[in-house]
């Protein structure tokens, strides 16, 4: 007798899983990724190949050791490491770089129920942990002295720093190439701009929340009689804007939400950098913009179609 | 304001072929309900003789329907069948003689007013061919006849696969313009929108042409997005009216009508012939020649599937419908039904069932719902068992086009959830309800 399977209808499935949509932001980080190997040399490789073992590593060893259903496959824990290595100088201490994605892990991702759980962004939050613990490295910055060089030589204050102090401030050609001190994967715009494109067109991400933080950003800048493109360019804002606010986990889901939490990001960030005593704000806006994200998405919700008045 | 919904692949294969009538097998198979509503009572019993088009069930309460037998020959037995909604119904087992002797009692029925026409659209056993299989009658009852303001006519198939109601519009355009203007004689309707997807184009323009002879009648193209042809997006996609919650379409003064349910409609009215055969598409990655057939009623899937053209490999899955709302057969001994539009056979690589992964979040089933609930705070609210939270989020609003579950990367059973938490949501309702009274 011929047995039939049954279940419950749809019998199509979308062939898109979790693992394809990481594997394209592992795609859309890829050029800035190589960017910084270009700019910063090979340690660069070397400080995104630790990040990612470790945090594979860590996500494999703690859900054996809490006999969790094993995520690693889902790549969820190599896109985190991708990310947290961009937010770090190439010059890391590989242990303070293990210490950190450990936590991204660990810490903000799994303790809190694993992949799609975590309410903050494991790479911004661990950045933040780590500037605080180790505020002398992770602030040491040196400039892109090109590939293969010793990039001890020349040791550059990031573009934030230089126009907080009223220094020399890289030309906008410069600022777009990342030809310029900072943290490894953020510098170089055309790299990170050339991955957002890639999410948006794979419809991984969509154009909301970047495009309110970025304008926000801007439209302060202009408010407050600073340099938009200089602002738009340095610091993390645009890795944050197109890969952290862009968190499914840790943002909005509604297109009303992601606008909201675009534009908080972009406040913060602006008062952070125009006002406060650190020359970046960008972890600072996307974690506190995670921590409000419950509300903003209650406060987003999409009305259910019920009818009777029309909408 | 637009709807959401997904792009699902169209796969319809069998648009161009015009159904291929197959012979009457052996035995057919009637069960007593094949509509929404009460069974009918069986008018046979063993050894009885019947033909074509015979009365072999009778419609048990008001909303029900009468069943016909799909061949001539002799009542072999009544049996029991189960049916998809677990009830045991009687089934009435026919021995074929091959010869297919109409029954000779059967004349055009006699309509001159409303009253006649519900009567003979009753007498028809015409249920909703689309899918629904709800009783086709009990749309036009109404005491005011001014609360028909418009009909939209269902001919969206937004199914992957089906192309049946395609074949209607191609090869009955004529009839389906005869039933519009039965409607409009005994219904006093003057709008009438046909509903169609935009992937056929030749059924599009068979209407148009037609329309463009006809007064008051307005093709409306439909963008192909899954399920257009569910009645709440189409009623909103082609007149703008929510219909409301727990709600019939005529509580916004429109009537959906599927085009086949329609053109069965007019033809019963000039030859009298009830509800006996059906066209449907055999379709999936089983099956070796997909094509359109018109099989009677009754008729054995293992038996359409054969005279089809057979599978090239075992079905694992057999589907009534299409893949995206169709029911999972439990045997190939299961009948044609009367709203049967396809018999999707899938091999075991299209129906192995995708992995489930943790929620990662990403708001898809939001995002995708035409409905705009919100299917992962479904799923949270019936994990903890709350209804209240159900109720707030509206989860009886759901018409099950499985969108969610379709689009989740995650292949969370997001839909199969929200079916559940419906049961959870209408008991606590009740209990709420005879808490009061």
């Amino acid at each position: 007798m011929n047995r039939l399977i049954s279940s419950v209808s749809p019998h199509f499935h979308t062939p898109r899983d979790t693992q394809k949509i990481m594997l394209d932001v592992i795609i859309a980080l890829s050029p800035a990724a190589v960017a910084s190997v270009i700019l910063f040399g090979w340690r660069a490789l070397l400080v995104i190949a630790v990040c990612v073992g470790t945090c594979v590593l860590s996500e494999f060893l703690f859900e054996k050791l809490c006999k969790r259903e094993n995520t690693v496959s889902d790549l969820s824990a190599v896109v985190t490491g991708m990310i947290l290595a961009f937010n770090l100088p190439v010059t890391i201490p590989v242990w303070q770089a293990m210490l950190g994605s450990v936590i991204a892990i660990i810490v903000v991702k799994q303790l809190f129920g694993g992949i799609g759980q975590n309410f903050a962004n494991p790479a911004a939050t661990a950045r933040i942990i780590m500037l605080v613990a180790f505020s002398g490295e992770m602030t040491r910055w040196v400039n892109p002295s090109g590939f293969f060089t010793d990039m001890d030589a020349v040791s550059g204050a990031t573009p934030l720093v230089a126009m907080t102090k009223g220094a020399d401030v890289p030309s906008y050609l410069d600022m777009f190439l990342g030809n310029h001190g900072g943290s490894l994967g953020e510098t170089c715009a055309l790299a990170l701009l050339l991955g957002g494109v890639y999410l948006l067109v794979r419809r991984v991400i969509t154009w909301h929340a970047p495009v309110a933080f970025l304008g926000t950003v801007a439209l302060m800048s202009l408010v407050c009689g600073k340099d938009v493109l200089g602002q738009l360019l340095s610091g993390g804002l645009l890795i944050a804007a197109i890969f952290m606010a862009t968190d499914y986990a840790s943002t909005p889901n509604t297109k009303w939400g992601k606008l909201v939490f675009g534009v908080g990001c972009g406040l913060i960030t602006v008062l952070i950098r125009f006002w406060g005593n650190y020359p970046e704000g960008v972890s600072y806006s996307i974690l506190i913009m995670n921590i409000l994200t419950p509300y903003i998405a209650k406060l987003t919700r999409s009305k259910p179609l019920i009818g009777g008045v029309e909408q | 304001m637009k709807l959401h919904g997904i792009h699902v692949p169209h796969k319809k294969n069998t648009a161009k072929q015009p159904p291929v009538r197959l012979a009457p097998p052996q035995t057919v198979a009637i069960p007593m309900s094949m509509h929404i509503g009460r069974p009918a009572k069986p008018l046979v019993k063993r050894g009885d003789e019947v033909k074509v088009g015979t009365k072999i069930g009778e419609a048990d309460g008001y909303i029900s329907a009468p069943v016909h037998a799909s061949v001539s020959g002799k009542v072999q037995k009544i049996d029991e069948i189960t049916i998809m909604n677990g009830a045991k119904v009687p089934c009435i087992v026919i021995e074929s003689d091959g010869l297919q002797t109409p029954d000779e009692t059967i004349t055009p029925p006699e309509v001159h007013d409303l009253s006649s026409f519900i009567d003979a659209v009753k007498n028809s056993g015409s249920v909703g061919l689309g899918g629904a299989g709800f009783p086709t009658f009990v749309k036009f009852v109404t005491k005011d006849l001014s609360v028909f303001q418009e009909v939209v006519i269902n001919a969206a198939e937004c199914e992957p696969y089906i192309t049946s109601d395609t074949r209607t519009m191609l090869d009955r355009g004529d009839a389906v313009f005869r039933g519009i203007e039965a409607l409009k004689k005994y219904l006093g309707v003057k709008k009438f929108i046909i509903g169609i997807e935009n992937n056929k184009p030749e059924a599009i323009a068979a209407m148009q042409q037609r329309a463009a002879k006809t007064e008051g009648v307005q093709v409306h193209v439909l963008p192909a997005m899954y399920p257009q042809g569910g009645e709440k997006v189409l009623v909103y996609n082609t007149t703008g009216k929510i219909i409301p919650k727990g709600g019939l379409p005529l509580d916004v003064g429109v009537i959906v009508i599927n085009v086949t349910t329609l053109a069965f409609i007019a033809e019963y009215l000039e030859t009298g012939k009830p509800l006996v055969e059906k066209c449907v598409t055999v379709d999936g990655s089983a099956v070796k020649e997909p094509k359109n057939v018109i099989a009677p009623i009754g008729m054995s899937i293992s038996d359409v599937l054969e005279a089809a053209g057979g599978t090239k490999s075992e079905p694992a899955k057999v589907l009534y419908g299409g893949p995206m709302m169709g029911i999972a057969v439990p045997s190939l001994d299961s009948p044609i039904l009367k709203n049967t539009n396809a018999i999707v056979a899938m091999d075991a690589k299209e129906a192995k069932p995708p992995k489930t992964t943790p929620c990662i979040s990403c708001g898809a089933c939001i995002n995708h719902c035409p409905l705009r609930l919100d299917p992962r705070g479904i799923a949270r609210a019936y994990k903890l068992g709350s209804a209240e939270d159900l109720e707030k989020l509206c989860v009886d609003l759901c018409m099950e086009c499985g969108c969610c579950s379709y689009i989740c990367p995650a292949h969370r059973p997001l839909v199969q959830t929200n079916k559940l938490a419906k049961a959870v949501l209408r008991n606590y309702q009740n209990a709420k309800k005879e808490g009061k009274s």
